[in-house]
């Protein structure tokens, strides 16, 4: 039989009911290192049409800005100039205006960082790297890219073969206006196939060289070919 | 009357102040708009990873001077009864030193601050090696922020802004809240020697389930 209730209501003797939450809480945290990112993609792609009706107003947009040194490059379009050089035949230098008037291309696509989270639909405007590279003269010695960021030391390369991708470009707008000084202004490397390591901010340099090497991040451990979901431990 | 100890009330101020200072340096690298306005990225990461370090530091050796006193407490706030479950469906019930929102804030603050230090040494030490990198990892921190402003506004807002329960924060101040506003609000709360004329609380009760002689298995 059980005990009376007390004004109605059934009694239960006292439970350390917040140990067990806390152990629970702690249990399911250190537990979503493994399942978290999957349930995190599962929500936004339910609850996608709000995320994107949501996402214009929040204050991250998604992005989180990520520098290496202790200040944020500044662009003056004054001096700023893109140079190309290295095993080229004819060496450039190219100032905002000239980069603008190289055929503009187009896309929207995905941006991926290697920490873990990634911005649906980005809106990009720049040059494809076959443009600008037409004038300089490649040598056939040539088999990488050195990308010079003016945020220095960094620096990252990619192959021709991989430069050659077809959504691979110089951005120099974002989502409809020109890129903003914490993305990389005046122009970065985009190259979605890529985490975000590999697309190069504040580009300054673009250096034909014979052969791949270890950039930035890859000196402290990251992996050479960055693909999304096929390196740095992601499979 | 006496409501919360020395060392109670510092435990609850190193941990409010140094999560204002984990809000506001990992706003700083998180917001864009703040990133931008700041720029010292490096800087910043190192003074929001160090002071998280000093944080869970600070908190553990206040727990370690709080010994048998922090267990007491320790004790209430996980101790959930009868009148804490009523009390958590929105019913009328007695309570003690602590309500039970109170103890769910507290069990959940605490959890919380063992995550965001998993998290966030796991992201620190994940930049510079990838064997501590965890695409999960920035959800769970960035989770855990979310979470804890969610309860800071609800907390704020209680002991600042409502009229019924904002004396609390004098407790956690100067130690001491009124006894009629005790009796009103944490009827159960029984402070040695001090005696107050209220309203009999009611007991918890065994609710096992109670097996007359006749049956219970023969051996």
């Amino acid at each position: 039989m059980d005990a009376p209730p007390v004004n109605g209501e059934p009694e239960q003797e006292p439970r350390r009911y917040g140990r067990k939450l806390f152990l629970a809480t702690v249990a399911g945290g250190v537990t979503s290192l493994y399942w978290g990112k999957a349930a995190w993609d599962h929500v936004t792609g339910v609850i996608s049409p709000v995320a994107s009706a949501v996402a214009p107003i929040l204050p991250t947009g998604g992005w989180r800005i990520y520098t290496i040194s202790g200040h944020m490059p500044d662009f003056d379009p004054a001096t700023w100039r893109l140079k190309i050089g290295g095993l080229v035949g004819q060496p450039l230098s190219l100032t905002y205006d000239q980069l603008r008037a190289l055929p503009r291309a187009e896309q929207i696509t995905t941006f991926h960082c290697v920490t873990g989270w990634s911005v649906k639909n980005v809106h990009w405007a720049g040059v494809r790297i076959h443009d600008v590279l037409a004038t300089a003269q490649p040598q056939s010695s040539a088999q990488a890219l050195q990308f010079v960021s003016m945020e220095q030391p960094y620096v990252d390369y990619l192959t021709v073969r991989q430069a050659s991708l077809p959504d691979v470009m110089l951005a120099y707008e974002m989502d409809g206006k020109p890129l903003p000084r914490e993305h990389g202004a005046p122009v970065r490397l985009v190259i979605p196939e890529m985490y975000g390591y590999k697309n190069v901010k504040w580009l300054a340099e673009i250096n034909l060289v014979p052969e791949l090497e270890p950039g930035y991040w890859e000196e402290l451990g990251y992996d050479q070919d960055a693909w999304v979901g096929r390196s740095n431990g992601y499979s | 009357m006496a409501r919360f100890s020395p060392v109670e009330r510092l435990l609850h101020w190193v941990n409010a102040l140094g999560f204002f200072f984990l809000l506001v340096t990992g706003l700083i690298l998180y917001l864009p708009s703040l990133s931008t306005l700041v720029s010292r990225r490096q800087t910043i990461q190192g003074l929001h990873f160090w002071s998280g370090v000093g944080w869970l530091g600070v908190l553990a050796a206040v727990v370690l001077l709080g010994g048998r006193r922090l267990i007491a407490t320790a004790r209430e706030l996980e101790t959930f009864d009868a009148d804490d479950m009523l009390w958590l469906r929105r019913r009328r019930a007695p309570q003690g030193r602590f309500n039970a929102g109170q103890k769910i804030n507290a069990v959940l603050t605490a959890a919380f601050a063992v995550l965001f230090g998993i998290s966030g040494l796991l992201l620190w030490f994940g930049e510079q090696d990838t064997r501590f990198r965890f695409a999960s990892t920035v959800i769970l921190h960035d989770g855990l922020m979310y979470v804890s402003l969610f309860l800071l506004v609800g907390h704020l807002y209680l002991a600042l802004i409502h009229p019924a329960t904002r004396h609390a924060l004098r407790g956690m101040t100067l130690g001491d809240v009124r006894v009629e506003w005790a009796m009103k609000h944490h009827a159960k709360w029984e402070p040695e020697g001090v005696t107050v004329d209220r309203p009999r609380a009611r007991q918890p009760v065994d609710m096992r389930p109670q097996l007359a002689d006749a049956d219970r298995p023969r051996r």
